[in-house]
């Protein structure tokens, strides 16, 4: 497939991803008929997922700044300071579509990629998290899924090194042909020694660093902008394959390289391997860049330039090196047995060029190539508003006791230990919260700082009405960072959503990405990384709308942190924020109704604030050390939570006001579950009143069984066993 | 106490097991597996935990024939003290300092959570610090810890009194549940005859600190900077 042999006909665009206005303005652009390679080179820069064309409109709306934003989106990640001369540097990206068709590899190079663009930076990572949804547990194809999802992303991070200290998981039939995997890296560096994508001088050498480049992953950005059909199967060559190890080793050489002072500009390969990497280092640096792929390390023989720059082989940096460096650099990759070669230079032509075998394979403007990708104000609509449900017109199928036991049997609300035993999160030894709390907690190297991470979005509100669904998410990972006692800095959003093409999927992108920016700027909780990924459609059936929000907060003093179990017998259980009893969307109306409509509790993001800012200072005071917040299964889950995490029961003797059902299960956002001693509580219950915060008494901890009111007792045995069955049954079960 | 680390490419619990030594009051030196003889004056070898060489061929096989281990292997013949910790252990195994193989889990699958084991005797270098039968609460972190021994090696072991560790549970008893991963006799680490190699699955080096899970791990560390002082 040699680039004078081929004819670009309208098929082979086609084929490519372009449409034919794309290509019509990309032949004007470069005035001439494109070569394969170059062509190849336009349909991976202007695809969806690496052009951002219809998204990055709406994108623009987020706020992203804060006087502790170093980096906001538009680098590899987003970068914070946490004071002490140290920075988090952090991004949630997805992996779906691979995942779908090969779920080991899907997974576990989601993972690798991640991992790699925190350490691009000049960051070690020091902890991973993800956000995971499937399809119908009932579909023939989840279990799989789940097995080699799960499996993928313990084998890559485990192998790596770094602890995977939380996450989500969730099931729903509008996943059955688009699972998400959602994948989250958080690192440390130094303030002053953080790495940029920006190549900068002229004439300074473009160094190839990691593993070798093969066949694999060709157009796999590609295919991450498209629908699936039954044919998604055939594409599975398209997906990459990873090598851990050669990312650890990867790992070390970059940061010793780094740390040697012959590192200008670095960037990982990911999405479209050798065109993205070096067509934005030069972009972003005004730059031209020249390469000669003669000097590329191959793994295959008789590769051409077409099938190398569009490559997506895993592990492999480019870089450019301070001139008279090349020998020290090389010292490094070699002492770390990997693959380094000098493949190019900069240039102040502001041109591309490829050249291969004596032949330029490619010649383009590089500024156009990223900055004048075709943008898209795609047609939108918004969602009809869904009517509010009352309480009152929702018949309790069940008691509440047993409402409550099945909900924590159910597949989103059971315990995901067979899922996070198979993650390491305790290497590093700085996991001070593990996985199973509101927000994970990392330890910052020694202390006394540490780092609150987690993962959220509730798709079926954002289905119901994505504005209140956006807010809804970014407010529940304010709440869960608050909850362990953190102040909330900054997001990582990943953006998972159907087919753009289609005015209401695109109607739910831009109705989630105004909730997020309302809730971003209400609550001083800037984004300052993110990742979209559209198509996520098969058959024309779409996901739920899913943005994922990847929170991180500082907590100052680990030793000052909450956690969810009951500690204390007769400690008084205090909600915090107001209950009406909200059924609609909720997940009771979902799995013990049968029913999915009804509008989504609204937020109040003044109040969420508020609450919040309460919760953590108490924690921070130390007046405080037992804390969880209500979400999916309202205020009943979250005690029967508290309790198992804890071993101890309580007596619940007061509820809020309303039908029982409404009450217990209602999702009403904005609150808080406490428990501490009498005098303690007395004095936040004082301080609360003066703050204008509603809070009420509702029993006490102690016993070995959950006492609703009207004597419904449940031993923790048995909420137990109905909360850690469901999901290690699934999945030793045959497939149907 | 000299504490040398023997970094693999793909070791990644190395910083953990120097960070648990160090607050045990010991020396650390890093030393790349390339390197053929450790620092003078170097008490103890440590084979830390990881993937080295990203668990390719089988665990441990290509790092127990790399420069480092013969030297660790010269080490040990003249009693100096070797740890092997998860891929360590593997290592030894691979090594023939010690007897066995550590096979896929029995449940196939890569399993980290809390693990209590029981010390089982008190009279080492490595385990002083604790009581004979003391149950401690640690953790595991591996996918390959399943310890297989054909009987004679595995009487031979028993008789010698060179079991040093075994999966329990809370109240010390050796039940199915508490065998994170189908060991033989329940056994979570061995000694060498001499017993001055220690090859273990679970990790000590992670619970060292009361914010951190706890500290049952820091008596391995402590002993073996005991073991040090006594013998000065």
């Amino acid at each position: 497939m040699s680039a004078d042999t081929v004819t670009i006909t309208e098929e082979l665009v086609q084929e490519h991803g372009l449409k034919p206005d794309e290509y019509a303005r990309f032949k004007e652009l470069i005035g001439r008929e494109p070569t394969l390679t170059e062509l190849g080179i336009v349909s991976a820069m202007w695809n969806e997922h690496c052009s951002y064309k219809s998204s990055r409109k709406h994108l623009r709306g987020l706020p992203t700044s804060a006087p502790w934003v170093i980096q906001g989106p538009g680098e590899n990640a987003g970068v914070i300071d946490i004071g002490d001369g140290l920075a988090c540097v952090f991004k949630m990206e997805s992996h779906n579509h691979p995942s779908f068709i090969e779920p080991y590899q899907g997974a576990a190079t989601g993972v690798g990629g991640i991992l790699r663009d925190v350490f691009t930076m000049g960051a070690r990572p020091i902890a991973a998290l993800n956000a995971l949804r499937f399809g119908s547990p009932d579909h023939p194809r989840t279990r799989h899924l789940v097995s080699g999802v799960v499996h993928g992303i313990g084998g890559y991070g485990n192998s790596f090194g770094v602890p995977t200290v939380g996450g989500s998981v969730g099931f729903h039939s509008r996943y059955d042909g688009n699972i998400l995997v959602n994948a989250m890296a958080v690192g440390l560096a130094k303030t002053d020694e953080i790495f940029y994508a920006k190549a900068t001088g002229v004439g300074n050498p473009i160094v190839y660093l990691g593993s070798k480049t093969g066949r694999d992953g060709i157009h796999g950005a590609t295919m991450a902008s498209a629908s699936f059909d039954e044919s998604a199967d055939e594409k599975r060559p398209t997906v990459q394959v990873g090598d851990p190890f050669a990312e650890k080793l990867l790992l070390e050489a970059c940061l010793e390289l780094m740390a040697s002072g012959a590192v200008i500009a670095i960037q990982d390969m990911g999405a479209a391997g050798l065109t993205s990497s070096s067509v934005e280092m030069g972009a972003k640096g005004n730059l031209g860049i020249e390469l000669d792929l003669d000097a590329v390390p191959c793994r295959e023989e008789g590769m051409t330039a077409y099938e190398m720059m569009l490559s997506e082989s895993q592990e492999r940096m480019l870089m450019v090196l301070e001139p008279g460096m090349e020998e020290e650099a090389q010292a490094i990759f070699r002492k770390w047995e990997l693959d380094f070669a000098v493949i190019g230079k900069t240039t102040d032509t502001l041109r591309f060029v490829v050249k291969h075998q004596g032949r330029v394979e490619a010649d383009l403007p590089i500024k156009e190539l990223g900055d004048e990708a075709p943008i898209y104000d795609r047609p939108h609509e918004p969602t009809p508003p869904r009517p509010e449900i009352a309480a009152e017109d929702i018949r309790p199928p069940l008691r509440d006791s047993e409402a409550l036991i099945a909900l924590l049997n159910t597949p989103d609300l059971c315990a995901k230990n067979w899922i996070f035993e198979q993650y390491d999160h305790l290497i590093l030894g700085n996991t001070v919260q593990t996985p199973g709390g509101d927000a994970a907690i990392v330890r910052v190297e020694d202390g006394p700082k540490g780092l609150a991470l987690t993962t959220d979005v509730t798709p079926r509100y954002c289905e119901a009405d994505p504005v209140e669904g956006g807010r809804q998410a970014v407010a529940e990972a304010y709440r869960n960072i608050c909850a362990v006692g953190g102040r909330p800095l900054a997001i990582t959003d990943n953006l998972n959503f159907g087919n753009p093409e289609r005015p209401h999927f695109m109607g739910q992108l831009v109705g989630c990405i105004r909730g997020i920016g309302e809730a971003c700027a209400a609550l001083d909780f800037p984004v300052v990384s993110g990742n979209v990924s559209l198509y996520n459609e098969t058959n024309e059936i779409g996901i739920l709308p899913t943005p994922t929000i990847g929170g991180v907060g500082l907590i100052d003093d680990c030793a000052r942190h909450a956690t969810i179990g009951f500690r204390r017998d007769d400690d008084v259980i205090l909600i915090i924020g107001e209950t009406r009893g909200w059924l609609g969307a909720s997940a009771y109306l979902a799995e013990i109704c049968g029913r999915e409509d009804g509008a989504p509790p609204p937020v109040d993001l003044e109040r969420e604030r508020a609450h919040g800012g309460f919760v953590r200072a108490a924690i921070a005071a130390g007046r405080l050390d037992c804390v969880h917040d209500i979400s999916d299964g309202g205020l009943a889950v979250a005690l029967a939570e508290m309790a198992m995490a804890g071993n101890m029961g309580a007596s619940i003797d007061t509820l809020p006001d309303g039908p029982s059902h409404a009450v217990l299960f209602g999702e009403d956002q904005g609150r808080y579950l406490i428990a501490l001693p009498e005098d303690a509580a007395q004095a936040l219950i004082a301080d609360a009143q003066t703050a204008g915060i509603f809070v009420m008494k509702l029993g006490r901890t102690g016993g070995d069984a959950l006492i609703l009111p009207d004597n419904q007792a449940i031993s923790i045995e048995a909420l137990k066993q109905a909360h850690e069955s469901w999901l290690p049954e699934y999945m030793a079960a045959e497939p149907a | 106490m000299r504490a040398a680390i023997i970094t693999f490419p793909g070791s990644n619990r190395d910083g953990d097991v120097a960070r648990a030594l160090r607050h045990a009051g010991a020396e650390t030196v890093a030393v790349w597996h390339a390197e053929d003889s450790l620092p003078p004056g170097t008490d103890l070898a440590v084979l830390p935990g990881g993937f080295s060489y990203g668990d390719y061929l089988r665990c441990g096989a290509i790092a127990a024939r790399s420069p480092a281990m013969d030297a660790v292997r010269a080490h040990a013949a003249s009693g100096g003290l070797v740890l092997g910790i998860c891929n360590g252990f593997q290592m030894l195994c691979e090594a023939g300092l010690l007897p066995g193989v550590l096979m896929r889990n029995a449940q196939l699958r890569f399993v980290c959570r809390r693990q209590h084991l029981r010390v089982e005797r008190n009279d080492t270098a490595f385990t002083s610090a604790y009581a004979k039968g003391q149950v401690i609460d640690v953790c595991v972190a591996h996918g390959e810890g399943n310890y297989i021994a054909d009987p004679d090696t595995l009487s031979r072991l028993e008789d010698d009194g060179r079991v040093a560790f075994r999966y329990c549970d809370a109240g010390g008893e050796l039940t199915p549940e508490a065998n994170c991963n189908g060991s033989l006799n329940a056994i979570a680490g061995i000694w060498s005859p001499g017993f001055n190699v220690l090859g273990m699955m679970p990790h000590p080096e992670n619970l060292i600190d009361p914010l951190v899970g706890g500290t049952d791990g820091a008596g391995l560390f402590d002993s073996l900077c005991r073991a040090k002082a006594d013998a000065a």
